[in-house]
């Protein structure tokens, strides 16, 4: 097996994957090869055909795949060396990846890697649903690839499992492509997607169950009704699918089999405020590092990370003393969770992302030792994105707590 | 199918049931040069108790002494060491450490070696906690004292019985799925009345696991035994997991089960289960949330690095248990008619060595092929190359587990295509992986329209 080598290796074709590989172009890196396992780029706003991109990245809108063609140009334009159809299959600490193409087994040596593998939605196995197990139970993502790229419905009358913008957007697939949803579910209290989306159910008059879970799937070969629970009490709702939408984890599993620490709260890789991880030849950006963010959010930050890896080439990647960022279990997950403070490289993630795991009323206060760095008064939000500015002179662990 | 009900063709053997023990037998008797039926009722074969094991081929260190059970566990499972190679099917050797977390269970530990060497098994050694720990540092810290059983083996439990019902029919066998056996009349030959028609043949074999007390009946018997299923569900965690685990972790055993297992398999994930739950359903293997977050919640505590992996996938099988122990056979050689019921859990262990029992108590009397094809099934597991690390493999359509094109197409161009989506999963493991189809399901509808039993898609507009 020949042994390829390049600059930086990019792994994932999203938004933020190829704008840090356009990034790295345009801060004069030579040799940037961009890895995608699909056959197009775009990650997941392939199969989108509803929501629009592009406006602040590309000072227009594009819609689902046709985002994913604009990246090909701009990417062919910057001269990034594009591999599609390519998995890779390893991490080497020392920047090696094995990969496999349509032609077999590869390996490449990086200076630097950034991983930019996106985010999956949790499946019904992940949320460890009780009852039968028919054909039929499915994710937005896969919903979506039916009928962008196969023209097939999988179900006519699902429930959709979520409420979370995404799953809206699986309200619209649904009823634009001859299916009524039956209802949707929603565990927490209220909606999760912000107004105007979460009227759409109610426009399309399907009800919208929240404060509700699913704790029965019933039906032999094929989905013939989920029970929920709701306030104690339990309703049984005829259907022929289950759609869980939503609740989003990273695709992580490249790093986490390759041995890499995962950040506890994100399950993503753990990074510090310039994307990057423990071992100082990865980064890592866009959705992977937490759950979830626009795409033009995620192409902004891949372009900042990439400024940072280029900086990082040319210092020869002299990484500091590393700290590290704790936070009160009511918050979900924070970014980044490492910081290595008095580096000169430009900082890709000028504020701490936060997202909190149930509704929380509080001061959330940000703490070094015994010293308060920053607080604020706050009616806190599940998925809603909370930023926390990071401090300039930090020189020890920092914590993230909640008082109230 | 037309000729299905054609009674005129007289068939040496007929089988009922393609479950694990069905295919061993079919090629058994393949290999003695019986003109062999299989009847199955289900769309696919597998999709009974063989479709959800631990897929652990054991030794018999710790079947009951004497017992036919221990003899065919250990008659199968050298059949498979002898064969897999040939066959071209993988098998890891993992090793077996029955771990006892408190001195109440250590002081067992003695007691089952002795027994286990005295069924004949080797490389048994006892361990203190630390020795253990040594084997396999992803223990937790407070385990007492170990049982290491050097030869115990994980294998792929689909491949392999496919790769034996393959060869019985290269050798001339047949098969019916979707198959029900409704009666059966014996006046010197069976006429075998079925959902497809009737057929005939000399010497009728129930291996119809979960039903086999139903098919008895069916073929006039008297009620021998009782099928009471027990359910056990699994987890299975993310590959990430088997960096924590390479030995198959077993509990001192109690009266009623083996006990929870947490064990690698030969696909790189590793399962944790099952349970042992009575249920009179036969169908049906519901999975519960409390009941999956306990298994969860074992793994970890036994093996600490588990804790922070994902769960891939959640199953449950249900077992053929009787309201005894031991397996329960039954043969009426004036009536031509065997019976392989009760193979409660070691199926998949015993499934070759039930075949040759079944052969010796048939009494055989075939003339032997001359030229005996080797199956060819895919190697799906980590042991060998897979298709993606071969040249050319095309295009990766299932990420999670790696899964070609070449290799979902080639399932369904296969001497016995998938009939279901469990069958295209089960023979090329796409949408088994992480992301639970995610990624891949739309690409299989596409590819599997009109081949399955219970589509998984329709055309938008239709109904």
């Amino acid at each position: 097996m020949r042994m390829e080598s390049c600059d930086v290796a990019v792994i994932g074709g999203g938004p933020a994957g190829v704008a840090a590989a356009l990034e790295l172009k345009a801060e004069g890196v030579a040799r940037v090869t961009l890895f995608e396992r699909e056959s197009y780029l775009g990650g997941a706003t392939r199969h989108c055909a509803h929501s629009p991109f592009g406006m602040l990245e590309f000072g227009r809108v594009y819609f689902g795949s046709a985002y994913g063609k604009r990246l090909e140009r701009e990417v062919a334009k910057a001269g990034v060396d594009l591999c599609l159809g390519h998995s890779i299959t390893s991490l080497g600490e020392d920047g090696t990846l094995g990969f496999t193409n349509p032609k077999g087994l590869g390996q490449i040596r990086a200076r630097r890697v950034v991983l930019a593998t996106g985010i999956r939605e949790t499946s019904r196995a992940g949320h460890l649903i009780s009852g039968d197990r028919p054909v039929g139970v499915l994710t937005t993502g896969a919903l979506q690839e039916y009928v962008a790229f196969h023209r097939l419905m999988p179900f006519r009358r699902p429930v959709i499992v979520g409420s979370e913008l995404v799953s809206q957007s699986a309200v619209l697939t649904c009823l634009t492509h001859g299916a009524k949803p039956v209802a949707l579910v929603e565990s927490a209290a209220v909606p999760l997607a912000r107004a105007p989306f979460r009227w759409l159910p109610a426009l399309a008059r399907i009800p919208l169950h929240t404060g509700a879970r699913i704790i029965d799937i019933r039906g032999k070969g094929r989905v013939e009704e989920v029970v929920i629970e709701k306030a104690g009490r339990s309703l049984t709702l005829p259907c022929d699918g289950v759609l869980f939408s939503g609740r989003f984890t990273p695709e992580a599993s490249l790093p986490l089999s390759s041995g890499f620490a995962l950040a506890p709260g994100s399950r993503g890789p753990a990074i510090d405020q310039f994307g990057r991880s423990e071992n100082p030849i990865y980064f890592a950006a866009g959705n992977m590092l937490r759950a979830v963010e626009t795409a033009g959010w995620c192409f902004r930050e891949g372009r900042r990370i990439g400024r940072a890896v280029a900086a990082d080439l040319r210092t020869d990647g002299a990484a500091g003393r590393l700290l590290r960022v704790t936070h009160d279990p009511r918050i979900k997950l924070v970014v980044p969770t490492l910081l290595r403070p008095g580096e000169v490289l430009p900082a890709a993630l000028p504020r701490f992302q936060l997202r909190f795991q149930t509704p929380v009323k509080g001061r959330l206060i940000l703490n070094a030792g015994g010293e308060v760095l920053w607080s604020r008064f706050g009616d806190w939000r599940p998925e809603r994105r909370i930023l926390v500015p990071i401090p300039a002179d930090v020189t020890q662990d920092l914590s993230l707590t909640i008082e109230g | 199918m037309g000729e299905a009900s054609s009674s005129g063709d007289l068939y040496d053997i007929a089988i009922i049931g393609a479950g694990v023990v069905g295919c061993a037998t079919a090629r058994r008797f393949a290999l003695a040069g019986a003109r062999v039926l299989v009847l199955e009722a289900g769309s696919d074969i597998l999709s009974g108790a063989s479709k959800a094991n631990s897929a652990i081929l054991h030794t018999g260190f710790d079947a009951p002494p004497g017992s036919l059970e221990l003899d065919l566990v250990k008659r199968g499972r050298q059949e498979y060491l002898d064969i897999h190679q040939d066959y071209g099917l993988s098998i890891v050797k993992t090793g077996a450490l029955v771990c006892a977390w408190s001195e109440v269970d250590a002081a067992k530990l003695p007691e089952i070696a002795a027994q286990g060497q005295a069924n004949g098994v080797g490389n048994l050694t006892l361990l203190t906690g630390d020795e253990a720990r040594r084997i396999e540092a992803g223990l937790a810290p407070n385990l007492v004292a170990a049982l290491h059983v050097a030869d115990e083996h994980v294998i792929d439990p689909w491949s392999a019985p496919l790769a034996y019902l393959q060869q019985a029919l290269a050798l001339g066998g047949r098969i019916e799925q979707q198959c029900e056996l409704l009666s059966g009349r014996f006046d010197g030959t069976w006429t075998l009345t079925t959902s497809k028609g009737d057929f005939r043949a000399a010497f009728v074999i129930n291996a119809a696991g979960l039903y086999g007390d139903h098919v008895d009946q069916r073929l006039g018997f008297a009620a021998e035994f009782q099928i009471k299923p027990r359910k056990g569900q699994f987890i299975v965690l993310d590959k990430a997991a088997s960096r924590h685990l390479k030995t198959i972790i077993l509990p001192v055993p109690n009266e009623i089960t083996k006990g929870i297992v947490i064990c690698p398999t030969a696909f790189g994930n590793i399962l944790v289960g099952p349970t042992a739950e009575e249920q009179s359903d036969r169908s049906r293997a519901r999975v519960e949330e409390e009941i999956l977050k306990s298994l969860a919640a074992h793994g970890a505590k036994l093996v600490p690095g588990l804790a922070t992996i994902p769960v891939t996938a959640v199953y449950a099988g249900l077992r053929p248990a009787t309201d005894k122990k031991e397996y329960r056979i039954f043969h009426r050689p004036e009536m031509k008619a065997l019976t392989l019921g009760g193979i409660r859990s070691t199926g998949l262990s015993a499934a070759l060595g039930l075949a040759q029992h079944a052969l010796a108590l048939q009494g055989g009397g075939f003339v032997a092929p001359i030229e005996v094809p080797l199956p060819r099934v895919p190697n799906l597991t980590e042991t060998q190359p897979r298709d993606w690390q071969q040249p050319d493999h095309g295009e990766i359509l299932c990420h999670c587990e790696m899964v070609t094109r070449r290799e979902v197409e080639a399932s369904f161009t296969s001497p016995l295509p998938p009939g279901d989506f469990g069958g295209l999963r089960r023979r090329t493991r796409a949408g088994m992986g992480r992301c639970q189809g995610f990624y891949c399901q739309a690409h299989l509808a596409e590819i599997s329209k009109g081949r399955l039993a219970s589509p998984l898609a329709t055309e938008e507009g239709g109904q």
